[in-house]
């Protein structure tokens, strides 16, 4: 490490990674209510907001344990943080495909 | 002039939250280049105290959008109608589902928007918790900043596409009703 970087990569390419776990959970989520119907009744956690609530809920609460998971194991070391963001970034871009409905529907 | 309490709450998830996030995406990406990406600009220990608060305050914006619209709004949008109901205005889903011409709206508008929003409060959240956790350092790691901005530019794009379907949505099936506020009495001629 040079130093003028202090800072180890770790606990941002665990936020990065986090991101990108926490988004594609949502997309796998929503995909697998709306092709499941048992899927769909067990992911309605609020009646008024429908199974929306429980693909984003439970996106979040993935998304946040990851992250914890990630920065504790992390937030001290230098990690391939490259990895970890093409990873990150291919999870989002697969993220964005899997929620539009022209693909869902391919699927 | 009066407003339902419905619409209202449409305004204030759309334009309050949704338009100013929208907004805010256009000053934050300037803001990060200009900061993260060496030889442009000489960063100050101020301009970077303004850019944490900033990112903060967007992804609190982002939050409030997207919590409004699934919490407050898109129970009113998909309400079911009470069987023989005829006038679908005060339900939104059903009168986009109603016509050939406007279900889309509904099929590809709603069903991607109720989703791809959330990209947005989670990439800006990260952004925020990275850029305060390693501030100017992050010139340091060309993979994190290479990532963070990715990141920002999905949740503009996220953002983006979620706030043009809400408001074509709002145009072709208005959410609406609920007790009536006036604001003013005008004359009439």
């Amino acid at each position: 490490m040079t130093d003028a970087a202090k800072i180890p990569n770790g606990s941002g390419a665990a936020a990065i990674l986090a991101a990108g776990v926490g988004s594609f959970a949502l997309a796998a989520l929503a995909f697998s209510g709306d092709k499941s119907p048992a899927m769909k009744n067990a992911l309605n956690w609020y009646k008024p907001t429908g199974a929306l609530s429980g693909v984003t809920t439970g996106a979040i609460l993935v998304w946040l344990l990851i992250w914890v998971v990630l920065e504790l194991r992390w937030r001290k070391k230098d990690v391939a943080a490259g990895r970890a963001a093409v990873v990150a970034l291919g999870l989002l871009g697969l993220s964005l495909l899997l929620t539009f409905p022209p693909i869902v529907d391919l699927l | 002039m009066e407003i339902t309490v419905r619409s209202l709450w449409a305004l204030i998830h759309g334009m309050g939250f949704g338009a100013l996030y929208l907004l805010a995406c256009s000053g934050a990406l300037v803001e990060l280049s200009r900061f993260l990406f060496p030889g442009r600009h000489q960063a100050t220990p101020g301009g970077e105290r303004f850019l944490r608060i900033y990112l903060v305050a967007m992804a609190v914006i982002a939050w409030a959008a997207v919590l409004t619209g699934a919490y407050v709004i898109y129970p009113w949008y998909r309400a079911p109608a009470p069987t023989g109901t005829v006038d679908l205005a005060m339900y939104p889903q059903r009168l986009l589902q109603a016509h050939a011409d406007t279900s889309g709206w509904h099929s590809l508008g709603m069903e991607w928007k109720e989703h791809v929003a959330w990209f947005a409060p989670i990439s800006i959240t990260m952004a925020a918790f990275v850029f305060i956790r390693y501030g100017g350092d992050l010139k340091n790691h060309k993979q994190l900043r290479a990532a963070v901005m990715a990141f920002v530019v999905a949740s503009f794009l996220s953002a983006g596409a979620a706030g043009f379907f809400g408001a074509m949505i709002n145009k072709y099936a208005p959410v609406q009703g609920g007790p009536t506020i006036h604001i003013s009495q005008g004359e009439s001629k």
